[in-house]
């Protein structure tokens, strides 16, 4: 089976989830691709979006409509050529309408498992869950006469213990998308030691037909991408709970979220992130994360009492943010909450007291935003940090400390064998994190 | 048949900002002034300087598009709309895709050389940052003939501009050609800076030259020949201009100085199912150019200034060509070497033309008549270029689709 046939029925388990409907996104478009060029004309391609949610799998049909049109208008110079000979399409209105129905026509919304028995190949992109993880998996491949391969989202599980649970024996790999899988270029691949050299050759041509960059990881829980994420997130939060002994819990919230947005030049604050991914995720990551290391504690007693509270974060069904350890409005944080009043405070009552105290920043132009795009960024980063390193203030102190400790856990990844190599731990975080520069650096030594 | 029989003026020019790309203004999510908004603007503009709607005999509006980017036709309705004192009067439209603007020009000054009115108000208008450009492009490909378009580019003009800068490249040197473009360019911008209402008013690049050799031409994202530095703006505009007697300037006030006269026109159609004779000449321009500057009287060396239709900066060049300041393939060394810029020999486009003005592809005819008056009664403000005492005249050329609907109009200080 060529890497086309295989591509002819697949499904995607979790469709209507985040990275669910990401992932159908771009396996419908690359299946589209296929089925246009002459020789498959006569093929009927299957994509099955599975999902339990019915409202779920309306609301990715809305999605797919909005984002294929996207995507067909940026290539209408190409579909005019796909299209030449349907003499009833004229206008660029009318080949792109086309375009958004037939990549659409390709998908099957469904509910029942029971679609996947014809896949040959099978996204996972269930919740964060081993057991249920392995359940589907194995429910599908023991009705399944394809042998079909399994790529599994997971960003924590690893990939052999759902291997060997499931009896998937060479036929699995972690294909780990970053949120949002339509935009983020960065894909971590995850083998295990059995997994078959035709499916990695596979998953590496699927990756380049969808412009991603593949990292590779060793099959460590979290990766590298939760790996450096989940244990940053831990050191603010020990940051922020240390400084909650000397000022409100809501200003050191904002203050250590400001740190890691505006001294550490990131692209948004540390508590801002964790509200984005949500804090349940989170919780849960760390869970099954911290099962599989040794020498350390992979957990947050704070988070814990947030959910208990009913404070998840995430993202409602539009993409737009929930309130977490934050409450947003327009995407801008406006309030932070505080566990002990159960109520979320305005920024704007304590957020002169909290710069007067950070002291100011080394250089107010240099911004995430102002230099992500710039060719000379790691020269404008590096007299910023140097000059970071020279202040006395506060912010600055909290800065340094946490840049050392973001690139202690980068080279902690590599020496647990996690990732191969310290430009690896880097990539992860410039590509699937949109750092503007690598955990591991020489900027806070 | 051309000899004038009548004394003809234009005066009190008006322009709504060009709204689009480069405006501050311009956000495109946000809500945009409609299509009523400018005709209002620009007509109300004219009308002040004139004395008012009361003054006025007829009103006429160019416009290319206005039925599918406004989802709005009938646009004479919308002259009463400008004032309520030109509530039944005489109005009436004209469509010529891009040369739309000139066609209105036309209009009003034949019913001034017919004596059916003495003072004829005239707007030019498109609003068409209603869509994207992708679909913009269907809309304006209208300007061509429609059985081409199925085998035409998904940007249907800059499709067909770029064949003629192909065609140039190749018979004449791809990067003898550029050079020529990059100064078309340049000029365009640095001359839009110095007027208020341009849309590149606020360009601040300070490198023009090195910024136009960065965009190289990509047939993959746009055409094969051209960059989007190439081609003209998408713009929300109008423009309106008086166009009278004798006795209609004694009637609204205003002195002949204050006034330009119209010394000779020429108006002339291309086939539109055919394809242009030569893709490295513009042969309707051209034609158009020696028709009008003969019934003037004049040769092209008594211009002082010309607003030419360069939708794309190599009709630009090909119009230089055209017009007859030099041989076919002479043209892009002719602007390379700053003759059309502001302190040239002959300064073209002085308010920044398509490229640097903006584009509303109906109203532009109308643009170029309130520029080429501007100039030529010394109202240029910042962009004010010397007007030689010996060298009174200007010349708009106004071209609907590939070189399809073209007019040319000469104009004299009055």
């Amino acid at each position: 089976m060529n890497y086309e046939e295989r591509l002819q029925n697949v499904t995607v388990l979790g469709a209507a989830g985040k990275m669910g409907s990401g992932i159908l996104l771009l396996t419908a478009v690359e299946m589209a691709d296929i089925s246009f060029k002459p020789e498959n004309q006569t093929k009927t391609y299957v994509l099955n979006a599975m999902d339990v949610s019915h409202e779920g799998l309306a609301g990715l049909l809305k999605y797919l409509k909005v984002q294929i049109l996207k995507i067909a208008e940026k290539k209408t110079v190409l579909l005019r050529k796909i299209y030449a000979d349907r003499t009833d399409l004229i206008e660029n209105k009318d080949i792109i309408d086309q375009y958004v129905f037939d990549v659409i026509n390709i998908v099957r919304p469904v509910t029942k498992l029971e679609a996947a028995y014809d896949s040959n190949l099978i996204f996972e992109a269930v919740s964060e869950n081993k057991d249920l993880k392995v359940k589907l998996l194995s429910q599908i491949d023991s009705n399944n006469p394809n042998n079909p391969w399994y790529f599994t989202n997971t960003s924590s599980v690893p990939i052999n213990v759902v291997e060997k649970e499931a009896g998937l024996e060479g036929r699995i790999l972690g294909f780990h998308f970053y949120n949002p899988p339509a935009i983020q270029k960065l894909v971590e691949l995850i083998v295990t030691d059995k997994t078959k050299k035709e499916v990695v050759e596979f998953a590496k041509t699927y990756a380049k037909n969808l412009r991603k960059i593949i990292v590779p990881s060793n099959d460590f829980a979290g990766f590298i991408g939760n790996g450096h994420f989940m244990r940053d997130s831990l050191h603010a939060i020990t940051e922020a709970e240390a400084l909650a002994k000397d000022v409100p819990f809501v200003e050191a919230v904002f203050m250590v979220n400001k740190v890691a947005q505006e001294y550490l030049v990131r692209p948004m604050g540390i508590f801002q992130l964790i509200d984005y991914v949500g804090i349940d995720v989170v919780q849960f990551i760390m869970k099954v994360m911290n099962a599989f290391v040794t020498d350390e504690e992979l957990h947050s007693s704070l988070l814990d009492k947030m959910i208990e509270l009913g404070v998840k974060g995430g993202q409602k069904s539009d993409g737009s943010q929930k309130d977490g350890f934050m409450k947003y409005e327009k995407g801008q944080p406006i309030a932070i909450f505080d566990p002990d009043k159960k109520e979320y405070i305005p920024i704007s009552e304590f957020k002169d007291k909290c710069e007067k105290k950070l002291g100011p920043i080394p250089d107010s132009k240099i911004s995430w935003k102002s230099i992500i795009r710039r060719p000379d960024k790691e020269v404008l980063l590096e007299d910023f940090f140097k000059t970071l390193k020279t202040k006395q203030t506060f912010g600055a102190e909290l800065a340094v400390k946490y840049g050392k400790r973001s690139n202690e856990i980068g080279k902690k990844l590599v020496a647990d064998n996690v990732a191969n190599n310290e430009n690896d731990v880097n990539t992860v975080m410039l590509t699937g994190f949109f750092h503007a520069y690598g955990p591991v650096n020489t900027f806070f030594d | 048949m051309k000899k004038l029989r009548k004394k003809v003026y234009m005066t009190a020019g008006y322009n709504t900002i060009s709204l689009g790309t480069g405006r501050r203004e311009f956000h495109p999510k946000k809500p945009r002034p409609g299509i009523e908004h400018y005709i209002k603007e620009a007509g109300q503009g004219t009308l002040k300087q004139i004395g008012g709607a009361k003054n006025v005999d007829e009103g006429a509006i160019g416009n290319f598009m206005a039925p599918r980017f406004n989802r709005q036709g009938n646009l004479p309705g919308f002259i009463p709309m400008i004032d309520d004192e030109l509530q039944w009067k005489p109005c009436t439209s004209t469509e010529g895709a891009c040369g739309s603007g000139a066609l209105a020009l036309m209009s009003g000054i034949k019913s001034v050389l017919a004596e059916t009115a003495d003072v004829v108000l005239t707007v030019g208008v498109e609003v068409q940052n209603t869509m994207k450009a992708i679909y913009g492009a269907d809309v304006l490909a209208g300007a061509g003939w429609y059985q081409k378009r199925k085998n035409g580019h998904a940007y249907f003009f800059p499709g067909q501009f770029s064949e003629r800068a192909g065609a140039y490249y190749e018979k004449y040197g791809m990067e003898y050609t550029r050079k020529g473009f990059r100064r078309w360019f340049r000029n365009a911008i640095e001359n839009a800076r110095l007027c208020p209402t341009a849309q590149e008013h606020e360009n601040k690049v300070k490198d023009l030259d090195a910024l136009y050799d960065k965009m190289k031409p990509n047939g993959k994202a746009f055409v094969d020949n051209l960059s989007v530095l190439d081609c003209s703006k998408v713009s929300d505009a109008a423009s309106a201009i008086a166009i009278v007697s004798e006795e209609g300037l004694k009637r609204i006030g205003i002195p002949k100085e204050e006034a330009v006269e119209i010394v000779g026109w020429a108006q002339v159609e291309r086939n539109i199912t055919n394809d242009p004779p030569d893709l490295t000449e513009l042969t309707t321009i051209k034609k158009a150019a020696k028709e009008a500057i003969e019934s003037a009287n004049i040769t092209i060396h008594d211009l002082a200034t010309i607003e030419t239709h360069d939708c794309f900066s190599i009709a630009g060049i090909l119009a230089t060509e055209a017009i007859g300041f030099v041989k076919p393939g002479k043209g892009a060394e002719f602007v390379a070497q700053g003759n059309t810029a502001r302190d040239g020999i002959i300064p073209m486009n002085t308010t920044g033309g398509l490229i640097g003005w903006g584009h509303p592809t109906g109203g532009t005819g109308v643009h170029q008549a309130v520029t080429i008056w501007e100039q030529l009664t010394g109202k240029a403000g910042e962009a004010q270029i010397e007007i030689p005492k010996d060298r009174p005249y200007g010349m708009t050329i106004n071209m609907g689709g590939d070189d399809v609907t073209v007019v040319a109009i000469i104009y004299k200080r009055g």
